[in-house]
């Protein structure tokens, strides 16, 4: 079933275009990485799709229906949004939680409410802390705690800007086996952002590569190769296959890094402190 | 844990909080009766009767009349002044994203007082009638509380106006808040320096907050906007704890923000210059108030809204009281706050929240039936 249909989105932000084109679609049960360097829309496509960002042109549909058509609370029925950055202020864990069904109450959380955002507490080890505050926790269970509110919203599409963000490598695979675990368990549709390209091979069905704004690859595990690296990173890769999954290894010897240190790049960061220091003093 | 288990535990923590509050109430009504006999001088024993029973024929004229005609508006007005100011500053702490935010903060008090000062000194609306400030007497006082309102809702106009064609972000409210305060005190100044003493002496006198300016009328009126300002939030009570968490994720949530945040900063701006309007500037309550039930409470604002409503109306019942009866002559209330409240803050902050009253921190804590 088709969950998320994007059709020629293009994106301006101050004149700029930032998305151009751009055009995939996806189903239920299916993990959708987003990747690319830095700068390239990645976010931008992904605040479009939640209407944060309104498309210059194009359409996007989600269940079959246009976005910019639905109301911001039947939206919020169907998107949950992970943005890369929260706050976390001084509320539990159990609170932070059900916040996500705000969508789907008026006045007040009911017992019912309660039960779906302890379930997913549950899928996501986290029943032990409902009643930490947020602000007090680590930040790859805060994270978790992210992941848990925007499920709890019982999304038919997930939307995650840089889930592993600032984790260290334990949790980012513990955080991403209980996102891939929820997500399955529940077969939501998930399109994520990732830099870690060995990450997403881990727990994605799809990849989407993106340069300027462009879409240049997408497809499964076999869109991940050589030629792709080089084309939407600038640098020469292996692709060798660890169990079946693909796992991307930049070779010690880049042509381009030659370059770099050949136009005296390397020799310039060297410097460029003692320079700073340098200003001050005199 | 079992899914039942994790559930009563979070309505009993729930419930846990909501008790603190009850107690809140219960302390202030105990405050109230406290303040009113020390207020009134009249006996608890006349003072219950002649406030349940009124029409009793036992009850004192004299003491009747001081109970019902200073003594009850005068607690009413520290109750709504400081449920107006609490809730206030707990909404704007929210919208505007900044601890420091209170009804204050975006210059609303100055430009209530400039106001006031351009109705006594311009309109003529205030004259001093005697030598001494404490027979101050404003002539007129309709003209300057309507001037009061009149230029801190302008001031309003000029944030909303600001956010709305610069869609400023809410760090910039506040400062913009702080460049409008400096222009409205250097009006005050420039008044003052242009009118006679007397002038002077009457904006002043203006400026502090007192408890005993507003008759019953202008509570009815006070109360009836604080109740649709009160409602409005508490209906939004979740929405502002989706903010807390960003704004983006309180979009994704369904939520407009662009609206829950004007829409706030205008219903608590009309609280803060009703109050200021009528009673003068009275410092602190916003801040205070919410922090307190903050740390004790957490940030759910199903807790903080009410919590804050019920501390600002406790602290200025009993600043107000104190104000009343430590000297001989009687303290505005402003002061009294102020020098209360400076204080206390100073020892909140100084003290952090991880070390919270370790007694109530642990009584809100504790889990039913099992260990932490």
């Amino acid at each position: 079933m088709k969950v998320l249909e994007i059709e020629d989105v293009c994106f301006s932000y101050d004149s700029r275009e930032i998305l151009k084109k751009v055009s995939f679609d996806t189903e239920n049960n299916t993990i959708v990485s987003i990747l690319g360097p830095n700068g390239v829309g990645k976010t931008t496509l992904l605040k479009c799709i939640c209407n944060l960002h309104k498309p210059s042109s194009g359409s996007i549909r989600i269940d079959g229906e246009d976005v910019s058509s639905m109301s911001p609370k039947e939206l919020a029925r169907k998107v949950a949004y992970v943005p890369q950055k929260t706050n976390a202020t001084h509320t539990t864990v159990f609170d932070s939680v059900l916040i996500g069904r705000r969508p789907h109450v008026d006045w007040s959380m009911s017992e019912n409410d309660m039960e779906i955002a302890w379930s997913v507490m549950e899928s996501l080890g986290l029943q032990d802390m409902s009643l930490s505050y947020v602000d007090e926790i680590s930040g790859g269970e805060f994270q978790k705690v992210q992941i848990a509110r925007a499920i709890t919203q019982e999304p038919s599409l997930l939307i995650l800007d840089e889930p592993s963000n600032n984790l260290d490598i334990a949790n980012q695979h513990i955080t991403m086996r209980m996102v891939h675990h929820v997500v399955k368990e529940h077969g939501i549709c998930t399109v994520m952002t990732m830099h870690d390209i060995n990450l997403a091979t881990y727990y994605s069905d799809r990849y989407l590569f993106m340069k300027n704004g462009e879409v240049v690859a997408y497809g499964g595990n076999e869109v991940i190769t050589p030629e792709t690296i080089r084309r939407v990173y600038g640098i020469e890769v292996d692709v060798i296959d660890h169990d079946g999954q693909p796992i991307v290894i930049p070779k010690r010897n880049q042509p381009q890094y030659d370059n770099l240190v050949g136009a005296g790049v390397g020799g310039h960061n060297h410097h460029r402190p003692h320079h700073h220091h340098h200003d001050h003093e005199h | 844990m079992m899914s039942d288990e994790g559930i009563k535990g979070f309505i009993a923590h729930n419930r846990r909080k909501t008790l603190f509050i009850a107690a809140l109430i219960a302390m202030t009504v105990l405050a109230s009766f406290l303040a009113l006999g020390f207020n009134t001088e009249v006996a608890m024993g006349d003072l219950l009767r002649i406030v349940f029973d009124r029409d009793n024929p036992s009850n004192d004229y004299i003491d009747e009349t001081l109970v019902w005609g200073l003594g009850i508006p005068r607690i009413l007005s520290a109750l709504l002044a400081g449920i107006a100011l609490g809730v206030a500053g707990a909404v704007m702490q929210c919208v505007l994203r900044n601890p420091l935010g209170s009804p204050y903060t975006l210059g609303i008090s100055n430009a209530a007082a400039f106001g006031a000062s351009i109705g006594i000194v311009v309109l003529g609306g205030g004259l001093i009638a005697g030598q001494s400030t404490a027979s101050v007497v404003i002539d007129n006082p309709i003209i300057v509380t309507v001037s009061a309102f009149a230029w801190a809702m302008i001031a309003t106009g000029i944030i909303i106006v600001l956010v709305k064609i610069t869609k400023v972000s809410p760090e910039t409210m506040v400062l913009a808040g702080v460049a409008l305060s400096s222009i409205f005190s250097a009006g005050i100044s420039l008044l003052q320096y242009m009118y006679n003493e007397y002038a002077l002496s009457t904006i002043v006198f203006w400026q502090f907050g007192d408890m005993g300016k507003a008759s019953m009328e202008q509570l009815y009126l006070i109360a009836a906007v604080t109740l649709v300002a009160c409602v409005y939030f508490l209906y939004h009570r979740l929405d502002y704890n989706a903010l807390d968490v960003g704004d983006d994720v309180a979009s994704s949530l369904g939520i407009n923000v662009n609206g829950l945040r004007i829409a706030s900063l205008i219903l608590a701006s009309m609280l803060t210059a009703i109050v200021v309007s009528f009673m003068g500037i009275i410092a602190f309550i916003g801040l205070l108030g919410p922090h307190i039930v903050r740390r004790f409470l957490g940030n759910d604002h199903r807790h903080v809204l009410v919590g804050s409503m019920i501390m600002g109306a406790l602290i200025l019942v009993v600043s107000d009281c104190i104000g009343q009866n430590i000297a001989d002559f009687t303290l505005p209330v402003g002061i009294v706050t102020s020098f209360l409240g400076g204080p206390l803050f100073l020892y909140l902050l100084v003290r952090g929240y991880r070390r919270r009253n370790a007694s109530v921190a642990s009584f809100l804590r504790r889990k039913t039936g099992g260990s932490e």
